[in-house]
């Protein structure tokens, strides 16, 4: 049930990012668990998008708190609100700095006080006082199969719900495979017309920014609106809608594995001698080849690890279509480089 | 008689609409619709049984974990793989730092807002306020006049900002809202403490599962991960120092304030709200975290089930009394939509029959695109009440005494538990017991990697070419919401049908053929309701079931490759 990736070019400059991630990483790890200094984070945050820290770090700080709070809209699709909880597991600023003081979220299903009526004026509200300077965030997909019937938030379809406040929207932000491709619906087998947003809000002139991934790295979500409150341009994006400073290298260039990878060192069942040495996952089905993202830098969690650290195999959850290349990633007898080729995937070589 | 929607219902995971009529200030009858379909069943036929678990676990991102281990272990069943002890601990900790962790947001960030009063903690006196932190959360030390003076000024602040953000709309001034502001000004607080510690508790995933949400070190047959020592990488030393730090912080929270933060609720609104929300007085317990190899008699918290509130019996549990039925649901099946099917011969054809949105109500005979799971026939509840009441039928020792103990300090009796605040106390019971469990988890994953073992998987059969070419699958777990199952059925080496019966399905079902009300639906009767346009009443009683929509609508189809007709209209 292999479908293609899409196959990205390689470029050194854009790369950079990744590296350059190492360092940045480590000082998040530092920063660690306790008193965070703000500005410590901006530089943190000036750093993921490739900035000099000086003087980048003190402009994103003065952006950050003289700009009054960002108005959001958080709607979810065809979802599982894994992206959401994402959101919460943010390092810095922590949860309630973004709640309360970074930004106005001002429709969650999660978490907003209201159901119901009043939610949906929340919703409303926003929109005619924020035209044109609220983000929609957009969780999930977009079924658009039987007339908008698999998903009803208030009685009225997602499709019409999501057109509508797109409109008036400064930007779009997909937040997750599911948004940015269909993800799990669109995935083989599913019947509800699934899309992503890019593909839903096409033709419509929006700014339209993805973050696949399974669920994304929040890191990710607040460098992006950080540049944009500190530019007031949106940061530089792929043709696929992915910034360019978390998605333009490959997790291969960056994994702390890669010294066993390029000694042909590799891990051949769970739990072996080379497992328990840190060696490389790619014959247990590591999609890390060909696979655009920062994981290995960022990490997760407040910089805690990220899968290939903690033992297993990256599943190539920020490439388009992945659900379907999924059993590359449990390989048996065939050679897993073999199965990247199979699946057109070139990227084994970046 | 006036009939009210209430869509979306927020503050819980997914997508969902109440309907309810109501007379004079109170519910009378009540409609819970799922109004989100995936599809996840149509997707898994045809696929690799080792990558199930990935599939699956995107069920829910919220109790992110439960449908992975339901995966691998439906798979284990099927294939008759016995994991290595270490692995059922790994388990164990993931699944049992995920209920710590899905349990404590439930409580302040899920369901706080029905009991607290913002607007109100703005009047609190932030020295009387330290006094009550004093009396309830003993031992925590966030807690002075100036903390809580600075709290309220930050609430101060945010609200008088023009942009209220997540806490616009909310139902404040409400009658209902009845705690002094003292203690609006205390459980605010921590509920912005709790967001900060539910981000750094959750780092035991990322230690042991890479990240969270979705932890990625599943494997059928064990876990992907390492148990050694002195590698520069896995589960080392450090990483034991790391995770019993992160677990005993994280019990600290718990001891000193989750429980006593419910037990003050818990003993104001009493009067009220442990006589509300019954519900079916049938209790259902999968049980779960095995403490040793022998099967469910090794379960902390034990397999069983109660039925008309009866503290004294529990009953065996039979798996192949489960049944579904889908007529009142968006579904087709072929002998009947009244039938009653077992998930391993169950069926969906997506079949939407409800009103072309935009629609004002619900009013088709289906409703719902959630299925209705019965057990011998019978509607019931599951989650932390069930297991609670359960262990403390069935075994009494730590159970009986963490619940005996909560019930005395709020002053309610055992059988206060079958309502609506009760469900609110036995989630807190259950974190409790298990925030200290983990830590002696813990201890014997060091004992055992101490003593040379460490072994995580069983690789056996990872190989397709030592399956059977059928076999049979049954994996079942407690989820943070209640019992949760995956039926699989092999053939080919790959999934020929796949079935997840959720803990949101049970609790929020549908009626059925005979009419019998689901869980919640059942709960809601009698429920006052002073404002229709401020349902804060009706939302107490719903948030204390936890309901968690995106798992709850799944469909199935046994053949391999068939096609789906979705018909709309
Ligand atoms: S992308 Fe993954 S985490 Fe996000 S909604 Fe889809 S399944 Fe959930
Ligand atoms: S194949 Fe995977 S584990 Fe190996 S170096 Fe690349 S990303 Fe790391």
């Amino acid at each position: 049930m292999a479908r293609n990736g899409t196959t990205r070019t390689h470029d050194t400059a854009r790369s950079q990012a990744c590296t350059d991630g190492r360092s940045i990483a480590a000082l998040l790890a530092q920063d660690g668990i306790g008193r965070r200094s703000f500005l410590r984070w901006c530089g943190y945050i000036a750093g993921m998008l490739a900035l000099p820290v000086e003087p980048f770090g003190a402009r994103i700080a003065d952006a950050l708190t003289t700009t009054p709070r960002l108005p959001v809209l958080w709607l979810n699709g065809q979802d599982c609100n894994g992206n959401i909880e994402g959101f919460l597991r943010a390092a810095n600023p922590t949860p309630s700095e973004l709640v309360l003081d970074r930004l106005s979220i001002d429709y969650v299903e999660l978490l907003m006080a209201p159901s119901g009526k009043a939610a949906e004026a929340r919703m409303a509200d926003t929109i005619a006082r924020y035209s044109r300077r609220y983000v929609l965030v957009v969780e999930g997909s977009v079924p658009t199969a039987a007339n908008g019937a698999f998903c009803c938030v208030g009685g009225k379809a997602f499709t019409q719900i999501l057109r509508e406040a797109a409109a008036d929207a400064l930007a779009v932000v997909g937040v997750g495979s599911c948004a940015f491709d269909g993800g799990l619906p669109a995935a083989e087998g599913g019947v509800t017309g699934a899309i992503g947003v890019r593909e839903f809000l096409a033709g419509s002139g929006k700014t339209i920014i993805t973050l696949p991934g399974c669920p994304m790295n929040v890191d990710n979500l607040t460098a992006t609106i950080v540049h944009y409150l500190t530019f007031a341009k949106w940061p530089e994006l792929d043709d696929l809608g992915r910034p360019e400073f978390a998605y333009g290298g490959c997790l291969h260039r960056s994994c702390e594995r890669r010294q066993h990878y390029q000694a042909g060192r590799f891990v051949l069942s769970w739990g072996d001698a080379g497992h328990q040495q840190g060696w490389c996952l790619l014959k247990m089905g590591c999609q890390g080849p060909g696979t655009p993202a920062n994981c290995a830098t960022v990490r997760f969690n407040s910089g805690t690890s990220w899968p290939v650290a903690a033992g297993a195999p990256c599943l190539g959850c920020t490439r388009p279509r992945f659900w379907d290349n999924l059993s590359n990633a449990f390989p048996t007898t065939a050679s897993p480089l073999a199965l990247h080729v199979v699946s057109g995937d070139t990227g084994g070589a970046r | 008689m006036n009939r009210t929607a209430i869509d979306p219902i927020t503050r819980i995971e997914g997508h969902m609409r109440l309907e309810v009529e109501h007379t004079d200030n109170m519910v009378h009858d009540a409609w819970s619709t799922g109004t989100m379909f995936r599809g996840i069943e149509l997707i898994l036929p045809g696929r690799d049984p080792r990558e199930a678990w990935v599939i699956a676990q995107r069920a829910c991102g919220v109790c992110t974990h439960v449908h992975a281990i339901a995966s691998v272990r439906a798979m284990e069943d099927a294939l008759g793989i016995t994991i290595p002890p270490n692995a059922r601990i790994v388990r164990n900790l993931l699944s049992g730092s995920q209920f710590v962790h899905d349990h404590v947001i439930h409580f302040y960030h899920l369901h706080a807002l029905d009991w607290v009063d913002v607007t109100s903690a703005l009047s609190a006196d932030p020295a009387a306020t330290a006094q009550l932190c004093a009396r309830t959360n003993i031992g925590w030390p966030n807690n002075s006049a100036a903390y809580f003076g600075e709290v309220r000024t930050r609430i101060q602040r945010f609200l008088d900002s023009g942009q209220p953000g997540l806490f616009g709309g909310g139902y404040w001034g409400h009658p209902a809202y009845t705690l002094p502001p003292e203690s609006n000004l205390l459980l605010l607080a921590h509920y912005l403490e709790a967001l900060e510690w539910q981000r750094e508790f959750i780092r035991v995933h990322a230690i042991l599962g890479g990240k969270n949400p979705h932890p990625q070190t599943y494997a059928v047959g064990g876990m992907a991960l390492t148990l050694a020592p002195d590698a520069p990488s896995g589960i080392n030393t450090a990483a034991l120092i790391q995770l019993e730090r992160l677990l005993t912080t994280g019990k600290d929270f718990v001891d000193k304030v989750l429980v006593p933060d419910v037990g003050l609720l818990a003993a104001h609104y009493k009067t009220t709200w442990a006589v509300l929300g019954m519900g079916p007085g049938n209790l259902l317990s999968y049980g779960d975290f095995p403490e040793d190899d022998t099967g469910p008699g090794s379960f902390f918290l034990p397999r069983g089930r109660i039925t008309g509130r009866r503290l004294d019996t529990v009953l065996p549990v039979d798996q192949a009394a489960i049944a579904e039925t889908v007529a009142r649901s968006w579904y087709t099946y072929t002998e009947g939509d009244a039938t009653l099917k077992h998930p391993s011969a169950g069926e969906t054809r997506p079949n939407y029959t409800g009103p072309q949105p935009p629609y004002e109500s619900i009013t088709s005979v289906k409703y719902s695109w959630l299925k209705a799971p019965r057990y011998q026939g019978e509607v019931y509840e599951v989650g932390p009440l069930a297991r609670l009441a359960v262990a403390y039928a069935a075994s009494g020792g730590a159970v009986r005494e963490a619940v005996d103990r909560f019930l005395t300090g709020a002053g309610l009796r055992p059988t206060d538990l079958f309502s609506t605040l009760g469900r609110v106390a036995a989630r807190a019971i259950e974190t409790q017991l298990l925030a200290a469990r983990l830590l002696i988890w813990l201890r014997s994953l060091r004992e055992n990697m101490a003593q040379g073992d460490l072994r995580v998987a069983n690789n056996g059969k990872w190989d397709p070419a030592t399956w059977p070419p059928t076999a049979d699958g049954w994996g079942a777990t407690e989820a943070p919401r209640g019992a949760l199952g995956h039926w699989v059925r092999l053939s080919d080496r790959t999934i020929a049908a796949y079935q997840l019966v959720v803990p949101t399905t049970w609790n929020g079902s549908p009626r059925d053929a005979e009419g019998k009300r689901g869980a919640w639906e059942e709960a809601l009767i009698a429920t006052p309701l002073a404002d229709p346009e401020r349902p804060v009443e009706v939302l107490r009683t719903l948030h204390s079931f936890d309901p968690c929509m995106a798992c709850a609508v799944h469909v199935h189809d046994p053949s391999n490759g068939a096609s789906v007709t979705v018909r709309v209209g």
